[in-house]
């Protein structure tokens, strides 16, 4: 028998069906994989074996009574921003860190549903700011590649670090992420694992620690395009709990995986070509664009004019919706406390040690750009030019049904490498932040090894509410690029 | 730089983060430089562009007027830092 | 000068006349069973942190959705005020950190509320008339509430308040006296009692002013204002206005200038004074939450509920004024109150409206103000004093002694219908019967019939003789007819 730990959702769900296997085997196999390679690699920064267990055992009995669900016994790991109910939610902020929901995420509840089995909470940059999943409280995540012939660790990308390091390196058969500016795709890529950020709307929000509200968004991180399509076909759904939740039925998006490109049309916007992208990154996608070619798609030369100034109005938008969100965490309800001599002084003190440098800095640059005579300069500017990129997708999907650029303009870097300056750091997210602007969906597949021997992803950029052919592009490109090379394994101790 | 020291201490107020002046002399440098950076949105004439005010063609539904939540207050004060006969419970406040 | 200035309202200085300038930013509570943006209930009161969802006490992760009743309600209030309803409006978060503000920010509607321009009418005692202005009505969440008291160190706060829908119904600075200011709310609070969207309970806090008041010399531009916060009776709303001119005008008579700033009214001293927590200068952070779509509504909503709207006040002293033939006094007595219009329709309807009239405000409402009692808690219902009001338009009984039936009703209860009769209360209307009383009185007092003849006057001595001898059961006109005929007066 193959190592239980190795398998996809797919052939997970089938071996369970034919009963090679027990969900409690499968989950134990998990357990034991998470408590040899946590220390290592920090994916991890809560387990729940008991809950794990319990959660099989059900999923067992369900089986064997032919009551399987959609993702019967499958074990999955939740980034800790989803709320679960009894479970110690953080965030992965200090203000956060003493914090148990009596209350389910949506999206989680429709995944216990459907018979999953949760193996923990991941890691993840703190309020889901960062892109190195450096910012965490409880410490850094370690990505499972490293680059040839080097022990220096290298960033699993973020902010759901935790969520694609797992994935990565076989601690969980997929993951729970969310994505504000590509912190599911820019991971997934840095990586080598299926990243997916629905359209804005497709999943419910509710229960999910808030970073930027018209930003946010949840959805899987796997490792095949398949076992994404199972993932999100869950966790999406409408929900009047949520006024941004889209009242649309969720397609059978594991039925679009297999269906080819032939026919389609796909856009290489030309202002992806950025100053200072590495040549093996300009090679890949290349390499992608002659793959669909060759497997049927017409490929056409598009503009997306406003591709530049997506990611600075971005750090307008999601700082000043951040500042708001984050007011909520003031040491009164709930969270850390730090005492002071009046309420003022509580809320500094709380707030001063409750919240790290990044969020901090994001909190204080959206409290001035909505403060007092900034606002039209910079909100509202920056909400017009998400009408711009927005109008720039709208002209180009009349022309194409699908856009193909690299995910992120580098390979992961090393830890350390960027925390430095701010900037430099928040460049990572130039190719994904224009899918949240426009509230699209995006996708993200392993493509091949950069010349470091460290993963490399291409992103497939969709019309909205049309993950389906995202799905059927990034099939298409797994298929091409081959069997993902798997992180060789140098964190399990046993 | 776009934001002097003095506005740092005012935005930290704004935001009731505490900060030290070592902390202001950094800040004032990140966040002017983040400023001066996005301030490349100035190349783009927008006055004829609405702003965006939601993703796709959405109206906002509705709920019905039910009561359907409450009475759960042992849930809503049960991670207070301090709370009393299911108040919450914060220092003095002088009106 | 200003065409509203009214001598009678000036505020007279050491150094001459004072215009007070007043509006108003009424917070006014929503009617609905659920909160406006979570279903927990709304209702007064209750165990702390009993009414509180988890969005309510923002809980991380929660997001707003909103009640379709109270947006109804607004478009509902904002139609009473014959005001411009807006299709598209924007809730938008106004940011502050408070104890009793969970979220940090208010959900409210800066730029684009759901209510635009209106208009209040408002009828003095004195005969005067003011048309308020309404700048604009939106909608908002309310706060928790923080109580000071409990604990020598500590505050507690209790969530239930949070999030209960709010209007906030913002006037022009159209009012130019105390006296202004409190009919103006009463008649608002009047206004939204008929709509059925507030029920403008001010002990309970449901309806409530922020008060601004500036002063100014007759014609000159407006004076700097103060912002009296949270006034929750009109008496206190009257007694504030008041108190701060005077601060006002000492302040500038004494060479001074007006701070702008916002301030408290102290029940107890009758005062207003400086907030200490508000010092700081404000800076909200306007902007559209996103966690909220904009509100859309179509015109066929607007116009359903404008369908279902009742007739308001106004149009309600019009019409009694112009078919009941009620003077303007009378008729405002009856519509200033919701329950004691209904009432008086309730007697009036298919009756004689002058009559059902003087009997509502005359014994009605004579009586419960002598015993301290409501209209709701009157314990002649409507059925029952239109039951006497027929009684005397039959003929029945006589107005003096439908008194005596309304007396006993009052204190027993009972259909005056079945009373009259029990008690042979009726009025005797058997000719015969009144003449032979009539013969008897003659009789027994030639002197007076001869007087008669000479001063028609002494026939009043005759009825009142006559009254006596029936026991005050004749019926007065057909006494008067035949003393007339037999005095040989016509
Ligand atoms: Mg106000
Ligand atoms: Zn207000």
């Amino acid at each position: 028998m193959t190592d239980l730990t190795d398998l996809t959702i797919a052939d997970a769900r089938e071996g369970l069906a034919a009963k090679s296997f027990s969900a409690v085997e499968l989950a134990e196999a998990h357990l034991a994989a998470i408590r040899c390679a946590n220390r290592a690699l920090n994916a991890y920064v809560l387990e729940t074996p008991e809950r794990a267990l319990d959660m099989a055992k059900q999923s067992d009995a369900r089986l064997a009574k032919g009551e399987a669900g959609t993702l019967e016994g499958i074990p999955l790991g939740i980034k800790d921003l989803f709320c679960t109910k009894d479970v110690r939610t953080t965030a992965c902020s200090h203000i956060l860190d003493r914090f148990t929901p009596p209350y389910e995420s949506t999206v989680t509840a429709n995944l216990w549903d459907a018979g999953a089995v949760m193996l923990g909470k991941l890691n993840n940059d703190e309020f889901a700011m960062g892109s190195s999943n450096e910012t965490s409280f409880y410490g850094e995540v370690v990505n499972p590649w490293r680059r040839a012939g080097s022990d220096a660790p290298l960033v699993p990308g973020g902010s759901s670090g935790g969520s694609s390091a797992a994935v990565a390196a076989r601690l969980c058969l997929g993951a729970t992420a969310t994505d504000t500016g590509g912190s599911i795709r820019q991971p997934a890529a840095f990586t080598g694992t299926v990243g997916v950020k629905p359209t804005y709307g497709r999943c419910s929000r509710w229960g999910i620690v808030a970073f930027a509200s018209s930003l946010d968004q949840a959805g899987p991180i796997a490792r095949t395009v398949r076992d994404a399509a199972i993932l999100l076909g869950v966790m999406a759904s409408h929900d009047p709990k949520d006024a941004t939740s889209a009242d649309l039925p969720v397609p059978d998006f594991e039925a679009a995986v297999g269906q080819g490109v032939k026919g389609l049309t796909i856009g290489i916007p030309k202002e992806y070509r950025v100053e200072g992208m590495a040549p093996e990154i300009e090679a890949l996608w290349q390499q992608g664009i002659a793959w669909l070619t060759e497997a049927g798609a017409t490929v056409k030369d598009i503009s997306l004019p406003h591709t530049k100034y997506a990611l600075p109005s971005y750090y307008i938008v999601a700082p000043a919706e951040a500042s708001s969100n984050l007011a909520r965490y003031d040491g009164v309800r709930y969270g850390l406390r730090e005492p002071g001599k009046d309420v003022l002084s509580m809320y500094e003190n709380t707030r001063e040690s409750g919240f790290g440098a990044e969020v901090k800095r994001r909190v204080l640059i959206g409290t001035y750009v909505l403060s007092a005579g900034y606002y039209d300069a910079y909100y509202l500017k920056a909400q017009k030019v998400r009408t711009l990129i927005k109008r720039d997708f709208d002209q180009a999907f009349e022309n194409v049904d699908a856009i193909l650029t690299p995910t992120t303009p580098a390979p992961a870097f090393a830890a350390g490498e960027k925390s430095g300056d701010p900037l430099e750091m928040y460049l990572n997210d130039i190719f994904t932040v224009t899918v949240n602007m426009a509230g699209l969906p995006g996708i993200s597949v392993p493509a091949g090894l950069s010349s470091e021997g460290t993963p490399l992803g291409l992103q497939v950029i969709g019309r909205p509410f049309d993950e389906e052919t995202l799905f059927r592009v990034g099939h298409a490109l797994e298929e091409a690029a081959g069997p993902m090379a798997k992180p060789q394994d140098w964190w399990s101790k046993s | 730089m776009s934001v002097d020291r003095a506005t740092v201490f005012r935005i930290a107020r704004l935001a009731r983060i505490a900060i030290t002046d070592a902390e202001a002399e950094r800040l004032e440098s990140e966040l002017s430089g983040i400023l001066d950076w996005v301030a490349q949105l100035d190349e783009l004439d927008t006055a004829n562009v609405e702003p965006m005010t939601r993703v796709e063609a959405m109206t906002m539904k509705m709920r019905k007027d039910e009561v359907t939540d409450g009475f759960c207050a042992a849930d809503i004060v049960k991670n207070a830092p301090q709370e009393d006969d299911h108040y919450f419970v914060v220092p003095k406040i002088v009106e | 000068m200003d065409a509203k200035t009214e001598k009678s309202n000036l505020i007279a200085g050491e150094t001459g006349d004072w215009e007070v300038v007043i509006g108003m930013e009424v917070h006014a509570q929503v009617t609905s069973n659920a909160k406006l943006f979570s279903g927990a209930r709304t209702e007064f009161g209750g165990e702390p942190n009993a009414h509180v969802s988890l969005v309510d006490a923002a809980m991380p992760g929660m997001l707003p959705v909103i009640n379709e009743a109270c947006v109804a309600q607004a478009v509902r209030t904002g139609l009473g005020l014959k005001a411009e309803i807006n299709l598209s409006s924007v809730f938008d978060r106004k940011n502050y950190f408070y104890p009793d503000l969970p979220q940090g920010y208010q959900i409210s509607q800066y730029k684009n509320p759901i209510v635009g321009e209106g208009e209040v009418i408002v009828d003095l005692l004195s005969g005067e008339r003011v048309v308020v202005g309404i700048e604009r009505l939106h909608l908002e969440q309310d706060a928790g509430k923080s109580l000071h008291d409990q604990h020598p160190q500590n505050s507690y706060v209790d969530l239930n308040r949070s999030g209960v829908a709010l209007m906030e119904i913002v006037s022009k600075p159209d009012l130019r006296s105390s006296e202004q200011a409190k009919a103006y709310v009463s008649k608002l609070r009047t206004i939204l009692r008929y709509l059925g969207t507030c029920d403008g309970n001010m002990e309970e806090g449901s309806l409530r002013a922020d008060v601004n008041v500036s002063v100014r010399r007759p014609g000159d531009g407006f004076g700097t204002r103060c912002e009296i916060k949270n006034v929750n009776s009109i008496r206190f709303i009257g007694q504030a206005i008041e108190y701060e001119a005077r601060r006002q005008i000492e302040i500038i008579e004494d060479g001074g200038t007006i701070d702008q700033e916002t301030r408290l009214f102290d029940a107890k001293t009758g005062e207003t004074r400086s907030m200490r927590s508000k010092e700081e200068a404000h800076d909200y952070r306007y902007f559209p939450d996103p966690d909220l779509l904009p509100l859309e509504l179509t015109q066929d909503f607007v116009d359903e509920i404008a369908g279902s709207l009742p007739e308001l006040p106004d149009e309600k002293r019009a019409r009694f004024i112009a078919d009941y033939g009620l003077t303007p006094y009378d008729a405002d007595v009856l519509v200033s109150e919701r329950e004691s219009v209904d009432y008086f329709e309730d007697v009036a309807k298919g009756r004689d409206a002058k009559q059902a009239a003087n009997w509502v405000i005359n014994e009605l409402f004579g009586r419960l103000n002598k015993e301290g009692l409501a209209i709701d808690d009157s314990p002649i219902s409507s059925a029952q004093l239109g039951g006497i009001v027929d009684l005397i338009k039959a003929g029945t009984i006589s107005g003096k002694i439908a008194k005596d039936v309304f007396d006993i009703v009052w204190t027993e209860g009972g259909d005056p219908a079945e009373i009259v009769e029990k008690r042979g209360m009726k009025q005797v209307t058997d000719t015969r019967a009144i003449e032979k009383a009539v013969d008897e009185v003659m009789a027994a007092n030639p002197d007076k019939v001869a007087q008669a003849k000479e001063k028609p006057a002494v026939a009043g001595w005759f009825v009142g003789q006559v009254m006596k001898a029936t026991g005050g059961k004749a019926s007065p006109q057909a006494v008067n007819a035949l003393l007339k005929s037999k005095l040989g007066l016509e």
